[in-house]
């Protein structure tokens, strides 16, 4: 293993501390227990946005920390769900009074983690509510599986649900927002090599040269296919229309019911995409793929997106959710009407995302 | 004879080494089907209970001792099993609050409260390869045995020998829950880390409720 760390248990303390010499403008930390929040935290009378999950996807979730977006990012252990002490603490250290969102992707260490924490929250007097982000349509079988894994509408979602916190939408019009953001969105993302966690020091799955892994998740977890390695033109068209021609996606997630104050299974479905649609396209590099490679993803996603009558409103190209040094790139694509347009295209100032100001 | 705080010390202290023993076997059955870190993260967990112990043995309230276990395990461990074995701790110990010694019944009733937390949290069911394949059929073991008369240390020994039963149970059958559900049938084959932690535990109890004489 060659990586450019010091101790593998440092990694994400070390990670944390240049963060702050680096943005000290936008966010501070906190090492004991470990999250990076807003500088100007808390905001009085906006609803804090919490997100969080392993480490490893840089810049997500700590990288997009500040003015627009998140409050308060939690960060794990490399790909290990963070801890319901830090979600609370991080809660407590941004609330500003108008209730906190917790912003979870869909695996079953976070969804557990956030739940406690939730509760945990809760129990001291705030106000609280987990939404789900799970956008994977490379896991076909909700069933028989822990659902469609949280991805690049993740990114999505922090941006548009923080630029509504911003302009003040209460806590109930701000988990609408995320929970709409999420069922508008589908993606799709393949690996050309493995990545190495650090304190594991052996890579997490093996790849032939000449093979890729279509469909892998975020933490190297299987996908749909491994494949002979193609042209870039052919991948990404197998990337798009298995997001574009996937079908209505129906699942039972948890959520907190304020009224009932209870947790509830609410049944939620994602419609299938349609000519005519208006959408955020956003092509992501897994961590070692070169930028020029990523254009080239979104020449031939313009073009697939074209002839299926699908108009790109927006675009995000860049690696934002990253698999430690995987090569690989996964695309998103998330249906938006003007109001989503318009809170994308709002201000924002964190490490990771900056527009506007 | 009942239980005391020494002998439910004793239980922790055995937990603490035997997962630490397992620390690397436990990783290695996750690494077939998981993320390759379920003993690490519960060796993390127990070795922070090993910490606390020396305190935990100065108090007298069982149930607040399980408790305090639970919040150490929610608080370390991380990923799934964090939450899930720490449920499992708190709930136990809320069962038990206010009790200086245990009965052989108590241990039923924690048992039986620690499972439902389990259940609860995970959502998990019989036969969706996770740790609910060896923690019922122990319980349900467990509850015959004492029904029929036999003292703590015998009917935790049928109570480990379901689980062992239904940790080997796992293997051939396919995940539906965390992470091993991705591989889909991939995941056949591989006996389930979590079921393989929760044997490991109630095997510990089993052999301490012997030495102990419970």
């Amino acid at each position: 293993m060659k990586k450019l760390i010091n101790k593998p248990e440092d990694v994400v303390k070390e990670e944390l501390e240049g963060m702050v010499l680096a943005y000290p403008s936008m966010v501070k930390v906190s090492l004991e227990p470990k999250f990076v929040y807003r500088a100007d935290a808390p905001v009085q009378g906006k609803v804090a946005l919490i997100s969080g999950g392993g480490s490893g996807h840089e810049p997500m979730h700590g990288g997009f920390v500040g003015k627009g977006m998140l409050d308060a990012a939690c960060t794990g252990e490399v790909f290990t769900s963070p801890t319901p002490d830090q979600m609370l603490e991080a809660a407590k250290k941004v609330n500003g009074g108008a209730g906190i969102l917790y912003i979870v992707k869909n695996y079953t260490g976070d969804v557990m983690n956030f739940e406690m924490a939730a509760d945990l929250a809760r129990s001291e007097g705030m106000k609280v509510q987990n939404i789900l982000i799970d956008d994977d349509v490379a896991v076909k079988d909700s069933l028989w599986t822990a659902g469609r894994r949280g991805v690049g509408t993740t990114v999505i979602a922090e941006k548009i649900t923080g630029a509504g916190a911003e302009k003040r939408y209460d806590l109930t019009k701000v988990a609408d927002l995320c929970r709409r953001v999420n069922a508008n969105g589908r993606s799709m993302g393949l690996a050309l090599t493995s990545c190495t966690v650090p304190a594991a020091g052996k890579p997490t799955f093996e790849l032939g040269d000449d093979e890729i892994e279509m469909g892998i998740g975020i933490h190297g977890e299987p996908g749909r296919t491994r494949m002979k390695m193609k042209s870039a033109d052919e991948l990404t068209e197998m990337l798009a229309l298995s997001i574009i021609e996937d079908g209505d996606y129906s699942r039972t997630v948890h959520e907190w019911d304020e009224k009932k104050g209870e947790w509830v299974d609410v049944t939620l479905v994602n419609k299938a995409f349609k000519a005519g649609d208006q959408v955020i396209a956003f092509v992501n590099g897994m961590g070692g793929t070169p930028a020029i490679e990523l254009q080239i993803i979104y020449r031939k996603l313009h073009e697939v997106c074209e002839k299926k009558g699908l108009k790109i409103a927006r675009n995000l190209i860049g690696s934002y959710i990253t698999s430690l040094e995987m090569q690989g790139a996964s695309i998103t694509l998330v249906r938006a009407d003007q109001e989503m347009l318009e809170l994308w295209d709002a201000p924002v100032k964190t490490p990771g995302l900056r527009w506007g100001i | 004879m009942p239980a005391s705080v020494g002998d439910v010390v004793r239980w922790l202290s055995k937990m603490i080494d035997v997962i630490h023993e397992n620390k690397e076997y436990l990783t290695e059955l996750d690494s077939a089907i998981g993320d390759a870190d379920h003993g690490i993260n519960m060796d993390r967990g127990f070795q922070a209970i090993a910490k606390k112990l020396p305190e935990l043995g100065n108090m007298t309230d069982i149930g607040a001792i399980l408790k305090a276990c639970g919040m150490t395990l929610i608080t370390t461990v991380g990923g799934a099993s964090g939450p899930l074995y720490g449920t499992a701790f708190l709930q136990a110990g809320t069962a038990l609050v206010g009790k200086q010694e245990l009965e052989p019944a108590d241990l039923l009733i924690a048992g039986e409260a620690a499972l439902k937390g389990i259940v609860m949290r995970g959502k998990a069911n019989l036969g969706d390869k996770t740790m609910v394949d060896a923690l019922t059929p122990a319980m349900a073991a467990l509850k015959e045995a004492l029904a029929a008369g036999a003292n703590a240390a015998e009917a935790l020994e049928k109570a480990s020998a379901a689980a062992e039963t239904g940790m080997k149970g796992t293997i051939p059958v396919q995940a539906r829950k965390g992470r091993a559900s991705y591989l889909g049938e991939r995941s056949i084959g591989h006996q389930d880390p979590g079921a393989t932690s929760s044997f490991l535990l109630v095997r510990t109890m089993a052999e301490i409720a012997d030495e102990v004489g419970f």
